[in-house]
């Protein structure tokens, strides 16, 4: 059988559709709790955090943004 | 734009397959499914019929769970016979659950979803997620996450409307 090429550029946009939509997990409410863990943290290190802040303010003279609101279990 | 036989069926998996991956959520008016049926680890109350039924959904990797657990255990004791908490556990390990009762303990109900059967039959929005039952077994109110005080209130005038 041959092909054309619009049926095989087709074929290949949906095998890249079905790879992309297959990579994708979804973490249901409940099965957070690897998530939840402590060591999932990206601020578990304060001393680490304060001196990068520092050197970030230092050299923009700007400071924050440099976390997200939430994250870990994702109660409430 | 004139598409083969093939790539319709092709689209339309693509499509059904989408669509198929979403779970039904418990919501308000919906009957809970029978607990005996989903092998839960723990002993449930006999029967729940004509009783106000709170079960909530917990895990012990859950900060605001913890918050809630004094609040229900408050809750049992205040309305006694008349009212059943029923901690449902969905934590993957039953020594996790072992020590976040050890650091609060309750008097209510607690049985452990450890399939997590029964959770994925519900799909809660949130950890915790809880739906007050009226005797019943109908859904009349449902609490996505605990919020302090302000679910607390809301607990004592959904309870004492179910009583009226």
């Amino acid at each position: 059988m041959i092909l054309s090429m619009k049926t095989k550029s087709f074929f290949l946009f949906a095998a890249a559709l079905l790879m992309i939509g297959t990579g994708c997990a979804n973490v249901k409410p409940w099965q957070r709790e690897h998530l939840a863990d402590y060591t999932m943290q990206p601020d578990r290190d304060p001393l680490g955090i304060a001196q990068k802040e520092h050197i970030w303010f230092s050299r923009e003279e700007a400071s924050g943004g440099s976390g997200v609101g939430g994250g870990g279990c994702g109660c409430n | 734009m004139n598409t083969s036989p093939l790539k319709k069926s092709l689209l339309a998996a693509l499509l059904a397959g989408s669509f198929f991956t979403a779970n039904a959520a418990l919501k308000v008016g919906d009957t809970l499914p029978d607990l005996a049926t989903y092998k839960l680890e723990g002993k449930l109350p006999e029967s729940l019929k004509g009783k106000i039924v709170i079960v909530d959904f917990w895990a012990s990797w859950c900060l605001p769970c913890a918050e809630s657990f004094p609040v229900l255990d408050e809750l049992q004791k205040k309305y006694g016979d008349k009212l059943v908490v029923i901690g449902v556990n969905v934590d993957e390990k039953a020594s996790n659950m072992d020590k976040f009762l050890k650091k609060h303990p309750v008097s209510f109900t607690l049985v452990r979803d450890a399939g997590q059967k029964l959770v994925d039959t519900v799909s809660p929005e949130t950890m915790p997620t809880s739906f007050i039952l009226d005797g019943e077994g109908k859904v009349r109110f449902l609490h996505s996450g605990f919020h302090g005080e302000k679910t607390q209130k809301e607990y004592v005038s959904e309870i004492e409307s179910l009583l009226k």
